[in-house]
């Protein structure tokens, strides 16, 4: 994962409630066993006319034109300006890897759906929070006729706006180190070892059925 | 103190304390699919790291399997390479692996409650958002993504962030054919899709003290519809007696031990929970999905609702999104809808039970011909096995339905089991997404029991009347 650093990207605005990981990334590319290259089937029966298949030459695919990440001012877009409830349905982590792959680096939202959120994070993708009178504005930012530009910063928790406003934003201070660090939480996490070994010595003795020999 | 059934399972999983209320969790259970899987074995492997309790994996392939002609193989090269890549690291690694068509092969949320490989007290995750099923028997189940299996099977451990609860108290009877699945349409209509994002369900109550098993891993399966990664229901003398004698279940004296300690896994008298919401079961009847959220679903016997009377601009441009999907208007009787596929199947609806009373709705009759397709998809090979034994798939066949091998087929359509542009499905899955059970195909969550109705009549129909 790459270390998280800030910077100035311009904002898509999704204007759905509800987006299913199903419609970020459909099933037939959830097929292929690799962890990259999903960003030409991000949002693909939204993005294109017709129904793609892995392996597809998606530049020979017709496009929807009106779909927001198929106008020219979106396609190199590295916030999704997102509606609440982005990401329910299925846990597929192919999802954040589509965003990812796109080359979104951040999620504005009202809220999110918790697997989503979760994978987001593994994967260097920032789910940001704010408040929904405040993502309503964003949204009237984003559609107006001049794309929005923000400045996402992750150690100050902020997220700036050309006319200067400020938006803090919450996010655990384990999840962020791991962001700016670009840290692999297993190694973190096989640092306490020895702790849950000394918990499963404690869990063998309280329920020894779940340790058969 | 008195204490939830979440917290009862939280600290006795803790390992360690994490930040902001979180916590390391010890996983005891790790459900692996074929789909979710090969990029987590592949960063174990990257890292040179073995899973650190092979012996809590149980993996087998169920979303991208054929269910018909299962000796011809799998004919989809990807499909094929998937499966061959999780019966490959289930070797290199020593993990158990239920192959295709062996008995104990299905859908993980059938099989491993059927095995007694979920168990009350455990930690369950699976790369599957419907792991919420296990939460039926007081296990703490949730799905995870695929950087998350990679983390469970090298460290067993995972950080979660604390959910806060909820409990869904539901009393009474549940009407003449009205279901597990009719209570769980009606609590995601009411609550909606993130109704409960962030909490822990625990359904309890009459109603669901009264529900068998499969029933309640119904309604649990449907938690994560509401929202919830977690669907819980305290331990009783019905999850015991499912549970006894089955394959992986403690077994003598270790039965008799565990039972004492499963019993107290219910929420003490007196907790306090952050949410309660209390339901008549009496005043549920029959749910039928109408749109393209599961929390768009009105009674079978009522109308789909005009986006016209809504006064919220933004509920109504969703509804008017949806109907247009759909292909359905507002105001329309949802009986009068006419189908073209029906699909009784998944892990919300795909067990013994769900098959018996559909089979009980159809038994002597044909379905309408209307009906291009009528499918039937067993859970697994033992649900399969034993529907057989009674002769369920003679009455299934006889009707008109395709009677198939156990997988998750349709409800997400990822093998050839699809639903083609324009097609509309009565359908026993938890998803009525845009293009879920295939691009452009219109699906209506229902019961078992609504959908044999609906295969007879080929329109919705109040199974109540037949």
């Amino acid at each position: 994962m790459k270390n998280f650093e800030t910077f100035s990207g311009v904002v898509a605005p999704l204007d759905r409630a509800n987006v299913d990981t199903d419609a970020i990334l459909p099933k037939q590319y959830m097929k292929l066993i690799s962890k990259y290259g999903y960003g030409d089937y991000l949002f693909d029966n939204w993005r294109y006319e017709d129904e793609g298949q892995p392996g597809d030459d998606c530049s020979l695919r017709p496009l929807a034109k009106d779909f927001v990440l198929n106008k020219a001012s979106f396609r190199s877009a590295q916030i999704l300006l997102c509606r609440d409830n982005f990401g329910c349905g299925s846990s597929r982590e192919h999802a954040p890897w589509a965003l990812r792959d796109f080359g979104i680096k951040v999620l504005i939202s009202s809220s999110f759906a918790e697997i989503f959120q979760g994978n987001c994070l593994k994967n260097g993708l920032l789910p940001v929070v704010l408040a929904k009178s405040r993502v309503d504005q964003l949204f009237d930012l984003a559609e107006a006729e001049l794309p929005l530009t923000l400045t996402v910063d992750l150690l100050g928790q902020r997220v700036v706006s050309p006319d200067g406003e400020v938006d803090i934003f919450e996010i655990d201070a384990f999840r962020k180190k791991c962001l700016l660090e670009g840290l692999d939480e297993i190694s973190v996490a096989l640092e306490h070892a020895n702790d849950v070994r000394a918990y499963e010595l404690r869990r063998r003795l309280s329920e020894p059925w779940l340790f058969p020999e | 103190m008195p204490k939830t059934l979440l917290h009862k399972l939280w600290n006795a999983h803790t390992v360690r304390e994490g930040p902001a209320g979180s916590a390391v969790l010890y996983i005891d259970r790790h459900l692996v699919n074929e789909v979710t899987s090969p990029q987590a074995f592949e960063g174990l492997s990257v890292a040179g790291r073995r899973p650190w309790r092979g012996d809590t994996v149980i993996a087998t392939s169920d979303h991208n399997v054929p269910t018909r002609e299962l000796e011809m193989g799998i004919r989809d090269p990807l499909a094929r390479t998937q499966v061959q890549t999780l019966e490959r690291n289930c070797e290199t690694f020593g993990l158990k692996q239920y192959r295709l068509g062996e008995h104990g092969q299905g859908i993980l949320h059938v099989t491993g409650p059927e095995l007694g490989a979920t168990l009350p007290g455990m930690t369950i995750v699976c790369g599957d958002s419907h792991t919420s099923t296990h939460g039926a028997f007081a296990a703490l189940a949730f799905g995870i993504g695929t950087s998350e299996i990679e983390q469970v099977l090298a460290t067993q451990c995972l950080l979660v962030s604390r959910m806060a609860t909820m409990n869904i108290q539901i009393e009474g009877t549940l009407p003449w054919r009205v279901t597990a699945k009719d209570l769980a349409l009606f609590i995601i209509r009411k609550i909606g899709t993130a109704g409960a994002t962030g909490y822990a369900i625990e359904f309890s109550g009459s109603t669901v003290r009264g529900m068998s098993m499969e029933a309640r891993m119904t309604l649990c399966n449907m938690a994560i519809e509401a929202g919830a990664r977690v669907g819980l229901i305290g331990v009783d003398e019905t999850t015991l007696t499912y549970l006894h004698g089955r394959s992986y279940a403690p077994k003598g004296e270790a039965w008799d031990a565990a039972c004492l300690y499963w019993r107290g896994l219910r929420s003490d008298e007196g907790a306090i929970f952050d949410k309660t919401l209390r339901l008549d079961a009496r005043e549920i009847t029959a749910q039928v999905s109408w749109g393209t959220s599961p929390q768009m679903t009105c009674d079978v016997t009522g109308q789909i609702p005009d986006p016209l009377d809504e006064p919220d601009m933004s509920i109504r441009q969703a509804m008017v999104h949806a109907l247009k999907y759909m292909g359905l208007q507002g105001g329309t009787q949802i009986q009068a809808v006419e189908l073209d596929k029906i699909f009784i199947g998944s892990c919300t609806n795909a067990r013994l039970e769900d098959l018996r009373a559909a089979a009980r709705i159809v038994e002597g009759r044909k379905i309408s011909k209307r009906i291009r397709q009528a499918l039937v998809v067993p859970g697994s090979q033992a649900v399969k096995a034993m529907a057989e034994a009674e002769g369920l798939d003679k009455v299934f066949s006889d009707a008109g339905f395709e009677w198939r091998e156990p997988g998750c087929s349709m409800c997400l359509g990822m093998n050839e089991d699809r639903l083609l542009p324009g097609e509309r499905c009565a359908s026993t899955s938890n998803r009525n997404f845009e293009g879920r059970q295939g691009q452009g195909g219109r699906t209506h969550l229902v019961s078992p029991v609504t959908a044999a109705a609906a295969a007879l009549a080929g329109h919705f129909v109040d199974p109540r009347t037949l």
